[in-house]
């Protein structure tokens, strides 16, 4: 008997979705919003593509993991023919930043890297291995553009360093006096090839102020300079790693790169970075999520579809007829939201799964370079448009048979999702207030085109507007859900309760 | 035409909906320049901030409830119907469109000179240090409240035209919330400096808002009493075209 009230009940709600589904399909309109929705993000990202041409620019240099990076640093080398060390004192550094044109001041650089590098060439974005002391950080053992491995923690200063080359390993040691060493780590770099340069380095991140960054300078003091092994030469050449590259800001205005040795001690002055790159090193970039713009103009459309789906029903007076055939009132509701989240989803996937390929091969044909993202975040980022588009779809649909007007809904809605977006998007906007904008309005949900990756090792802005979301894709994506799943709720609860 | 207006008056009047929204207009208005002013790190012309324009920051969130109000007044009335009564009662099709036009731009006026005086004085409020100086007023500041205020009219007259093109209210907010909000956040995805300068100086937004600088101007992708006119262009364009419709089509 319940077995066949159930399958009873199941069968009515197939029949309602089906119901649904014809009345969604057989307005002409609604059809044509959802592929003027899924062309809206094509259209964009074609924009986005066609827009910038950098045809000619130097080439983003690209580390050993296929990531772009900041390879740009002032590099005293010698060449290492076989296995060899390095050991060095440093005795000093220190970072100038510019206070405003012309006005160099001297200021603290978390990571600016004074320290012993072994690399492959002086390519940018060839493979190393490096050991340094930092502005603020202490001392590090990094290689591969991305791997931070953090020195002693100690009250002891540490001013020695020394690094190890055995074929494809390199350890680094640090000491507080030169007698007593510590390890600091083992990695091992592939490709150093047959002919690796070797020596003191300094590099000099960009520093953070306020929504943007600017350029800095520093110098450090080598001393007690001895190698031991196969070094070829005998003089130490001082040179610019990556003077043009695109992640280079250059030096402050009036100052330069140099090497200058007396009285046993090196000085170096250099600017630039050994680190990935992130938005703000490489601003003439494009990421996915500039393709992915167009998702705002989808948005607009699957709203206002969304919301006209059941406030025509009002209007028409069909929800009389619509409630006398189906005796759940809610399941009304349920179906209307699976038929219209299903095809906004169908939509946004389309557009978004059409419009990243277009727009990275423009903008590449135009010689603008691409943050690279794995098939597999692709497909994320992919799904993850499209299941934005359909919360916002359900959403406009529950405020819709909340509200039971249509220009009320669709401005609620779209304001809700906008304008925490535009806010977020406003550079005077401080970073903390931009932050929770972005994690608890609507508008979380558009983490989903987050394919960079912020970096601990790396000072820079990482707000929203910069495609660094403070929530992760599926969280921010879980937030705008929840607000449709508690919007279509309280529409069903309304419904059983008010006269129709 | 003064009947027709009157009557539009008294439909207006008496209806509780516009009366919310317009105080609903005032309340966002002068709530967002407020939080806006208290949140923002950048004011002083130093650092490139224009204490006016962040006291009018609201702006861009009212505009929205302006257009709801307009669009209202046509779309609720091919919504309910009530369209056939109204021009059965005055069947000069053009008239009856150019006196709801002129009461939406009167109860706009004066709602948005409301929100616009409120917001100003928010700024003066919160900003520390008097950083906004209201009295004497000078002639920036006169213009960026002035035009604020012609600015929402626009808002409102641009709307309405869409709504009575479109002769949907969903549909008509839709479309004027899109193109006010969406090309600026396009804007920002177009790589070559001169097409954003393009897109900002014919977007009705981007155009429209730059009367609100008080400094900076010659950074500006359009000027200010430039910017307005293409607004106005926008809702020029958008009444040409409700008017041409309201006489071609049945009701």
């Amino acid at each position: 008997m319940t077995t066949v009230l159930t399958s009873g009940r199941r069968a009515g709600f197939v029949s309602l979705l089906h119901a649904e589904w014809t009345k969604f399909r057989t307005v002409a309109g609604w059809g044509l919003g959802m592929a003027v929705g899924s062309l809206m993000i094509v259209l964009v990202g074609v924009l986005a593509g066609v827009s910038s041409d950098q045809q000619g620019a130097p080439p983003v240099p690209v580390g050993p993991g296929g990531a772009p990076v900041a390879d740009s640093f002032y590099f005293a080398h010698r060449p290492l023919t076989a296995d060899g060390g390095i050991t060095v004192s440093v005795t000093a550094l220190e970072s100038s930043v510019p206070a405003g044109p012309g006005d160099l001041r001297p200021g603290q650089v978390a990571w600016a890297k004074a320290g012993l590098i072994i690399k492959e060439s002086t390519r940018p974005g060839s493979p190393y291995a490096a050991i340094m002391v930092t502005g603020g950080h202490g001392v590090r053992m990094q290689s591969g553009f991305v791997d931070d491995i953090a020195g002693p923690a100690g009250t002891e200063p540490v001013h020695w360093l020394r690094l190890l080359r055995s074929g494809d390993t390199v350890t680094g040691y640090s000491s507080a006096d030169g007698t007593q060493w510590t390890e600091v780590g083992t990695v091992r770099v592939r490709g150093l090839g047959p002919r690796p340069r070797g020596g003191p380095f300094v590099a000099s991140p960009p520093s953070v102020d306020g929504m943007g960054t600017r350029s800095s300078v520093s110098t450090a003091v080598f001393g007690d300079l001895r190698v031991e092994g196969s070094w070829a030469d005998d003089a130490w050449t001082g040179e610019q790693v990556g003077p043009e590259s695109p992640t280079f800001a250059g030096y402050p205005p009036g100052t330069s790169g140099s090497s200058t040795a007396s009285g046993g001690e090196l000085t170096i002055t250099g600017a630039g970075d050994i680190a990935p790159a992130v938005r703000e090193t490489l601003a003439t970039g494009g990421t996915v999520k500039d393709i992915l713009t167009g998702t705002f103009a989808a948005l607009v459309v699957m709203v206002v579809v969304g919301t006209l789906y059941i406030t025509t029903e009002y209007r028409k007076n069909l929800i009389r007829v619509t409630l006398a055939v189906t005796p759940g009132r809610g399941r009304v509701l349920v179906a209307k939201a699976i038929v219209v989240g299903s095809c906004a989803f169908v939509a946004g996937l389309a557009g978004a799964l059409a419009a990243v390929p277009l727009g990275e091969r423009l903008a590449e044909v135009n010689g603008v370079y691409v943050f690279p993202v794995s098939s597999a975040t692709g497909l994320r980022v992919a799904l993850g448009t499209a299941a934005l588009l359909a919360a916002a779809a359900v959403l406009a649909l529950s405020v819709g048979a909340i509200l039971r007007r249509g220009a009320g809904a669709v401005t609620a809605v779209l304001l809700v999702i906008v304008l925490p977006y535009l806010l977020i998007a406003n550079p005077f906007m401080p970073a903390g207030v931009a932050g929770w904008l972005a994690r608890v309005t609507p508008a979380a949900a558009f983490a989903v085109h987050q394919t960079l990756e912020p970096y601990e090792q790396v000072a820079s802005v990482y707000t929203p507007y910069n495609g660094y979301f403070p929530l992760p894709a599926w969280a921010g994506l879980a937030v705008l859900a929840g607000y449709a799943a508690v919007s279509l709720a309280v529409a069903v609860v309304l419904l059983r309760r008010r006269e129709a | 035409m003064r009947r027709a207006v009157h009557a539009e008056w008294t439909k207006l009047r008496t209806v509780a909906g516009p009366r919310w929204l317009l105080a609903g207009m005032v309340a966002v208005t002068v709530a967002l320049s407020a939080a806006a002013a208290s949140v923002s790190t950048c004011v002083s012309p130093g650092c490139g901030g224009d204490p006016v324009e962040l006291s009018l920051t609201g702006v861009d969130l009212g505009q929205a409830l302006v257009a709801i109000l307009a669009v209202l007044v046509i779309g609720g009335e091919y919504g309910s119907g009530i369209f056939g009564v109204t021009l059965t009662a005055v069947p000069r099709r053009r008239v009856v469109l150019a006196a709801k036009a002129a009461v939406v731009s009167g109860v706009v006026a004066v709602a948005g000179s409301v929100a616009v005086l409120g917001s100003l004085l928010a700024g003066r409020v919160v900003l520390p240090g008097g950083q906004l100086v209201l009295w004497p007023v000078g002639g920036p500041t006169l213009r960026a409240a002035a035009g604020s205020v012609v600015y929402l009219v626009l808002v409102a007259l641009l709307a309405f035209g869409v709504a009575a093109v479109v002769r949907d209210s969903a549909t008509g907010v839709g479309i004027v919330l899109g193109l006010l909000y969406l090309v600026p956040i396009i804007a920002q995805v177009v790589g070559d400096p001169g097409v954003r300068r393009v897109l900002q100086q014919v977007a009705p937004m981007s155009a429209g808002l730059a009367v609100q600088a008080t400094t900076g101007l010659d950074q500006l992708p359009i000027g200010p009493w430039a910017g307005l006119a293409v607004t106005a262009a926008w809702a020029a364009a958008a009444l040409l075209a409700a008017a041409v419709r309201v006489g071609v089509r049945d009701d």
